[in-house]
């Protein structure tokens, strides 16, 4: 403690306590809070502190999804139900994805105005390549064509931005235009389907969004992901306190564990009811897996390998990223080709779930954007760059999901949604630009 | 090293060992002509000061557009080629057909009231998303305002309820982008997706449509706003007079300036310039004149948006060149912390910015009703494809996505560009190609313009 | 107290007489027609702090961005070691052991203390980022520099203070078999408190055995840590030696006039004694 007050941030007092929870410095410092407390009391302590001086993190969207569940089910006593659960977690899924696709371009302080084009044309080209009339080719080299080729448009576009230096939004601006007018053309004028189920490549595209796993298998993969998820972290925590570096107390790391655990059953038991009118559709959907597995490689590309880290750095100061010998240029073209490519990820699972798809839709997928981007910043990433995780999207996805879902059900129009997603979307950023007090000057 | 001779002037040119004193490496500093200097040019002083000849003027414009400030050449020399190229693709040669030109002049001006409407922004480095769905927005407020039975309000009072509506709306844009600090991309494309959806709430429903009565008086004005024509004896007697003003005021104030002893530019600029004014405005009234209609009813003269997007260029070049509301917009484009410093309300003159936007949107969706011969549904335009049209039309036509550097006239000349490209697309009868290409075009003229203004920038040293 | 026009051979040389870690003999570097720098001449001996003082516009940064390997030399020679060597580019400077810690700090904000004193240079394990021996090594070195009052390592940097971001600049740094270490301006927007604690870690990393070359506006920070100054008038080097031959008002002399014989200094073009 010394006498200096910009020494300090905050003022406080006892700051010399071993409680460094109690120390408001601290937690005005943002310094994570799992990494200062000593038990579970101290982790709660400092995460409401860190939350009343600004830094809300997660809290808004769990509030959302608290709000939404509540709010919808008490307007609509089916919300909650079975099905329109398992329909909800179905439709998320497109708009988290089109999220992590956002947050990579988010991450860097850019914006990529395309991924909503980018799958629309990822979901007419892989649903033009399976058609057994036309190219008839097997639903996997469909899928990664179309990925490889939704990898090149982001690879076109990274360019521009990353060497060229043109502004992102322009970019991605003018991508969209160009990818409707292409989307338009591959699509030939009239409609593509998948609906046929006598045409294995059409069945296995149509399964994609529509199947589901058995109940069992279900379970099984529930507790894999468990175990696998539960033994890393405890496991890396434990060598932390080995080696005595900064880690989270034992206590916070079994709740990561259980909360995984609960949710993740309460998720197989909901998608395990029988929800079909007649007969029997049970079981937890394929896309919801997918997604998952999405996640997981996102997340360990962000935090864990030496590109996450630099991705980071360019959103926090590309000036210190190029001092420090980063190569700005590749970086920020692969971020825009892995978002394209998750956006190809979420085009394929568009195509499954339209069933067909005509100019219209194509028209109006281009709406999705706002969406991704609503999504992103309501799961707490920042418009500003330098700060965000590929789970906010998860979050924010399903946030944005259960709005749609739920006023869908309450039989509103569709320009009534707009509404409200846009104010959703206004609400998201304005927290994001608040809880950037003391940001420098935006210029 | 500058070394002080016996005169104490500097032999050579000024040496410090910071390499940032002086600009790109260049001889004779001490010249009388500075035209050829240069340093000047890439000072960016405008050549018309410092020429003292017409040669002079040429030779300092070149090497201005050397240095990377282009203005408005790329966007005529796209202007040209855009007309040679589909003059020889479209079937018979139909392009410069004077019934298509005034076809596209009639197109052009909503995309040039637009583009106008976003330059305003641009010069701030913002930029306004919204901007297509509140100029629908705009029209359809308009229309809604004088149908009959129904308000019935008298034309000018509608259209002036619609500007104040969408002033407001923007005003709102540009309080959350300037107080609340929130990014005005996000801002405005919330305001995109709120105000697509508010359109169909307005017009009551998807598939509804509100249409002006072309027999009663108070509509058919706004109906003939694009529709209607003036006789080609009026248009020339307006022609004349507007370019014996212009010609007037021009040699007054130069008068004026060399009275009292300040630089002026060679007269023959200034005759040059009024020449090529009168030639234009020639030109836009010979086509107009040709009779485009047939034997039996003869369809001649100039549409009366022409004189009214013209005078609305002429309004906004006066105030963003001539007032102090102007001045302060290209400074807080320039160097906002500077232009705080300097005393400027920067937060207000952004809203302010927002909230014109906004309004002369407005005045360009009015004008799209009646280009769409006075019906509006939410199927006669998209919004998202009018922003993007807008924000190229302004950027090809000079005006700078990073602020500071833009003229009201630029939005004139890409939206004549963009009008142009836009409707020679579809003359092409490409069939199942037209409609995708309405997207690829613009989005590649978009990109192209983008990258001109960038790499110019950067030759610019900016 | 030197002044490079009258100097014997061999009196810039340090104080024990063995060769210095940095010679740098004759840079010449010129900008298109401005010459930014002439004839310099310099000496960075191991175990010492050298403070490089001079007015706006004398050469101090591009000096600095010439030793770093931002620049390359027009003429002249640069000796690392007693061995002559051409430095390219910045990694040809932090392979030799060349470090600069520039005015504004280069930290990513957003990033904490063990991401930014790594970052460029992260250790791996298999594939993935080795985070905890970074974290090791990352505390280590801030303990060695006795830099104590940052509350945790894992703090991101833009809530430290302006002297804490200050010691983990200069930590980075240092960190990686650091030879010579280049601080441009490093207290000048410090406060006083700040500005003793920045100084203290400059004098332990003189006691490390590494070479520090300190630019510097303020000069009694110059005078409180420099065991050498070395000033530069319009791009000449116009003085350089031990601090005790230096005082305030001959420094400042050299800085304003180019000499203190009390008239403007003159080239006559042979005044650089070696060369």
């Amino acid at each position: 403690m010394t006498a200096e007050p910009s020494e300090t941030p905050a003022p406080t007092a006892g700051a010399t306590t071993a409680d460094l929870t109690l120390d408001a410095s601290v937690a005005a410092a943002d310094v994570p809070p799992a990494l200062v407390a000593g038990s579970l009391g101290q982790y709660l302590r400092a995460s409401w502190l860190r939350v009343r001086s600004g830094d809300s993190g997660v809290l808004p969207v769990i509030l959302g999804l608290v709000v939404v569940a509540v709010g919808f089910q008490i307007a609509n006593s089916k919300f909650l139900s079975a099905l329109n659960l398992v329909n909800l977690f179905e439709q998320s899924t497109v708009y988290m994805l089109l999220a992590m696709a956002e947050i990579f371009a988010l991450l860097l302080g850019e914006i990529d105005l395309s991924v909503g084009l980018v799958m629309g044309l990822g979901s007419v080209v892989v649903a033009e390549l399976v058609q057994p009339s036309g190219a008839n080719w097997p639903w996997w080299a469909a899928i990664i064509v179309t990925l490889l080729a939704c990898a090149a448009v982001g690879f076109i576009q990274g360019t521009l931005v990353a060497r060229f230096r043109m502004p992102s939004f322009i970019v991605t601006l003018g991508g969209l235009l160009i990818l409707e007018g292409v989307a338009i053309i591959v699509l030939g004028g009239s409609l593509v389907g998948i609906g046929n189920s006598q045409y294995g490549n059409e069945n296995a595209l149509y399964n994609i969004y529509w199947g589901s796993f058995s109940p069992v298998v279900g379970w099984v993969l529930l507790v894999v992901l468990v175990a696998a998820a539960g033994t890393g972290l405890w496991m890396r925590d434990a060598r932390k306190r080995r080696r005595n570096l900064v880690a989270a107390p034992r206590s916070l790391t079994v709740m990561k564990i259980v909360l995984i655990a609960v949710a993740g059953a309460a998720v197989v038991a909901v998608c395990n009811v029988n929800r079909a009118h007649s007969g029997v559709i049970e079981g937890v959907p394929y896309v919801i897996p997918i997604v998952l597995i999405v996640l997981g490689v996102c997340t360990v590309l962000l935090q864990r390998t030496k590109f996450g880290r630099y991705v980071y750095a360019i959103g926090g100061s590309a000036e210190a990223a190029q001092r420090a010998g980063i190569r700005l240029t590749s970086i920020r073209t692969w971020s825009f080709v892995l978002a394209a490519v998750i956006s190809g990820i979420a085009g394929v699972l568009f195509a499954s779930w339209q069933v067909s798809l005509t100019t219209n839709i194509i028209k109006a997928s281009n709406s999705y954007v706002l969406l991704a981007v609503a999504a992103a910043v309501i799961g707490g990433t920042s418009l500003f760059g330098g700060r965000g995780k590929t789970i906010h999207g998860v979050l924010g996805g399903l946030v944005i999901g259960g709005i749609y879902n739920g006023l869908y059900l309450l039989g509103v129009s569709s320009q009534w949604i707009d509404v409200v997603v846009a104010g959703v979307l206004l609400a998201a950023a304005l927290i994001d630009t608040l809880s950037r007090r003391g940001a420098p000057d935006r210029t | 090293m500058a070394r002080a001779d016996a005169h104490g002037q500097n032999r050579e040119a000024p040496v410090t060992a910071d390499p940032g004193e002086t600009k790109a490496g260049t001889a004779g500093a001490g010249t009388t002509d500075l035209t050829l200097d240069a340093t000047v040019a890439a000072a960016d002083v405008p050549p018309a000061i410092l020429a003292q000849s017409l040669g002079q003027y040429m030779r300092s414009w070149w090497l201005r557009v050397r240095s990377g400030n282009s203005g408005v050449l790329p966007v005529v020399l796209a202007m040209v080629l855009v007309a040679v190229v589909f003059e020889i693709v479209t079937p018979e040669h139909a392009f410069l057909r004077p019934s298509n030109l005034v076809y596209i002049f009639g197109l052009s001006t909503v995309y040039m009231v637009l583009a106008m409407a976003e330059t305003l922004v641009l010069l701030l480095a913002e930029v306004d998303l919204s901007v297509g769905a509140v100029a629908l927005i705009g029209g359809v407020i308009a229309f809604k305002l004088v149908q009959q039975p129904g308000p019935n309000w008298p034309w000018w009072l509608a259209v002036l309820a619609s500007l104040v509506i969408c002033g407001a709306i923007g005003a709102l844009q540009g309080s959350l982008t300037a107080l609340l600090r929130v990014p005005s991309f996000v801002a405005t494309l919330a305001g995109f997706l709120l105000f697509s959806g508010v359109l169909v709430i307005v017009l009551g429903g998807a598939d509804t449509t509100v249409s002006l009565n072309t027999s009663v008086e108070n509509q058919n004005i706004i109906y003939e706003l694009v529709q209607g024509l003036i006789s080609p004896l009026v248009a020339w007697i307006i022609l004349a007079v507007v370019v014996v003003a212009a010609a007037a005021s021009q040699g007054l104030r130069r008068a004026a300036r060399r009275r009292k002893g300040l630089s002026v530019p060679p007269l023959s600029l200034v005759a040059i310039r009024i020449g090529l004014m009168a030639i234009l405005g020639a030109a836009v009234v010979v086509i107009c004149s040709v009779n485009r209609g047939s034997s039996l009813r003869s369809v001649t003269g100039i549409p009366w948006v022409i004189p009214i997007v013209l005078a609305l260029c002429a309004v906004w070049t006066l105030v963003l060149q001539r007032t102090k509301f102007g001045r302060y917009m290209y400074a807080t484009g320039g160097n906002p912390e500077a232009a705080r410093r300097a005393g400027i309300n920067v937060s207000g003159i952004r809203i302010w910015a927002f909230a014109l936007c906004s309004a002369t949107a407005a005045l360009g969706g009015i004008l799209l009703g009646s280009f769409f011969y006075g019906e509006y549904s939410s199927n006669t335009a998209d919004p998202g494809q009018l922003v993007l049209y807008t924000v190229a039309a302004a950027v090809i036509g000079g005006v700078s996505l990073f602020g500071g550097r833009g003229k009201a006239v630029h939005g004139v000349l890409g939206g004549l560009l963009i009008g142009g490209i836009a409707y020679g697309v579809s003359l092409l009868n490409l069939g199942s190609l037209s409609t995708p290409l309405q997207y690829i075009l613009p989005g590649g003229v978009l990109l192209v313009a983008v990258l001109i203004d960038v790499s110019s920038r950067r030759g610019a040293g900016a | 107290m030197t002044e490079v026009n009258e100097a014997p051979a061999g009196a810039s040389r340090g104080g024990d007489g063995t060769e210095p870690l940095l010679r740098l003999r004759g840079i010449d570097k010129h900008f298109g027609p401005v010459q930014a720098l002439y004839g310099v001449n310099l000496d960075l001996p191991a175990g010492q702090v050298t403070g490089l003082c001079g007015d706006n516009g004398a050469g101090k940064s591009v000096l600095t961005r010439t030793i770093a390997g931002a620049h390359q030399p027009d003429h002249g020679e640069i000796f690392f070691e007693g061995k002559p060597v051409h430095i390219r580019s910045t990694r040809d400077a932090s392979a030799l052991g060349i470090e600069t810690v520039y005015q504004d700090l280069a930290l990513a904000n957003n990033l904490d203390i063990v991401e930014n004193m790594f970052l460029g240079r992260e250790r791996l394990s298999r594939g993935l980022l080795d985070e905890d021996s970074m974290e090791l090594q990352a505390a280590e070195t801030l303990s060695t520099l006795r830099v104590t009052t940052v509350r945790s390592i894992r703090q991101p940097v833009a809530s430290l203070s302006g002297g804490q971001r200050q010691s983990v600049a200069v930590a980075k740094a240092v960190m990686w078999n650091s030879k010579l270490v280049l601080l441009d301006e490093p207290t000048a927007a410090l406060g006083v408190v700040q500005t003793r604690s920045v100084l203290d870690l400059i004098k332990r990393l003189r006691d490390r055995g590494l070479a520090v070359m300190v630019i510097s506006h303020n000069l009694n920070d110059v005078f409180e840590v420099a065991d050498r100054i070395a000033v530069l008038y319009l791009g000449r080097m116009v003085a350089e030696g031990p601090a005790s031959g230096f005082d305030l008002q001959s420094v400042v002399q050299y800085m304003t006039t180019g000499s203190t014989s009390g008239r403007p200094y003159e080239s006559a073009g042979s005044a650089n004694g070696e060369g």
